[in-house]
């Protein structure tokens, strides 16, 4: 497995373990009560806010310490430079990302046209931000696996 | 261009999905049995990129295919070369 599949699960790994963690904690904030106050609505940006936050810096600290253990047991240092090919497998696998939070954010704006809550469109948004990323990553895996 | 690889005895490999089939594993062995990775910094890629290249898996873009034809001193179509040049006869490749 190269170092490129290796990054792109690690990456997925931080996808599908970040987000969830930090919603079990910070949805107990949850304004009770009206679903449309401004209350639920500054707590919703507060925690968009805050799981930008918190991913960048968990993911900063995890790539750190997964390029010095892939340098510990594979003795090999990671590539530095960023060539056509992993600029197209970037590419390639941002607009499968791209179709499938463009889907969800259709769907968020559906739920909230079909009379649902404000926290139910953000909630669908994050889903849809959260498989995005992941498929992102899937994408990025399998065209560096089976090639692009 | 892209996909799975089929390698043969003499180095060449086919893209999957394209007729067109490279010789790099057989001049690097010509030129002194130049390594993937000293091919790599030569043509400014990473090794990984050559690897990928040399089994097909990945289609270089014109700019990079010259760059490793330079490398070996030799003609583009020594490099890179069509299985089956009666495929430019059809439009979009194979009919």
């Amino acid at each position: 497995m190269s170092y490129q599949e290796r990054r792109a699960l690690v990456s997925l790994l931080c996808t599908l373990l970040i987000p969830p963690v930090y919603a079990r904690y910070a949805l107990s904030g949850l304004p009770a009560g009206d679903p449309y106050a401004p209350e639920v609505l500054r707590f919703w940006g507060n925690f968009f806010v805050g799981l930008i936050v918190i991913s960048v810096g968990v993911r900063v600290v995890i790539t750190i310490v997964f390029s010095i253990v892939n340098t510990v047991f594979t003795r090999q240092v990671e590539p530095d430079i960023t060539d056509e090919r992993d600029r197209l497998v970037e590419l390639k696998a941002m607009r499968n990302g791209q179709y499938i939070f463009s889907l969800g954010f259709i769907g968020a704006m559906v739920a909230l046209a079909a009379g649902g809550t404000p926290s139910a469109m953000f909630a669908l948004l994050i889903v849809a931000g959260v498989f995005a990323s992941a498929v992102d990553e899937l994408s990025q895996f399998w065209f560096y696996r089976r090639g692009v | 261009m892209n996909s799975r690889s089929s390698g043969s005895i003499d180095g060449a490999c086919e893209v999957a999905g394209t007729p067109i089939k490279n010789n790099i594993r057989r001049l690097r062995f010509d030129h002194d049995e130049m390594t993937q990775q000293q091919l790599a910094d030569k043509v400014g890629v990473t090794r990984q990129t050559i690897v990928a290249i040399e089994q097909g898996k990945y289609s270089p873009s014109l700019e990079l295919a010259f760059r490793i034809a330079r490398v070996f001193n030799a003609p583009l179509e020594a490099v890179f070369y069509l299985e089956n040049p009666s495929d430019l006869n059809t439009p979009g490749g194979k009919s």
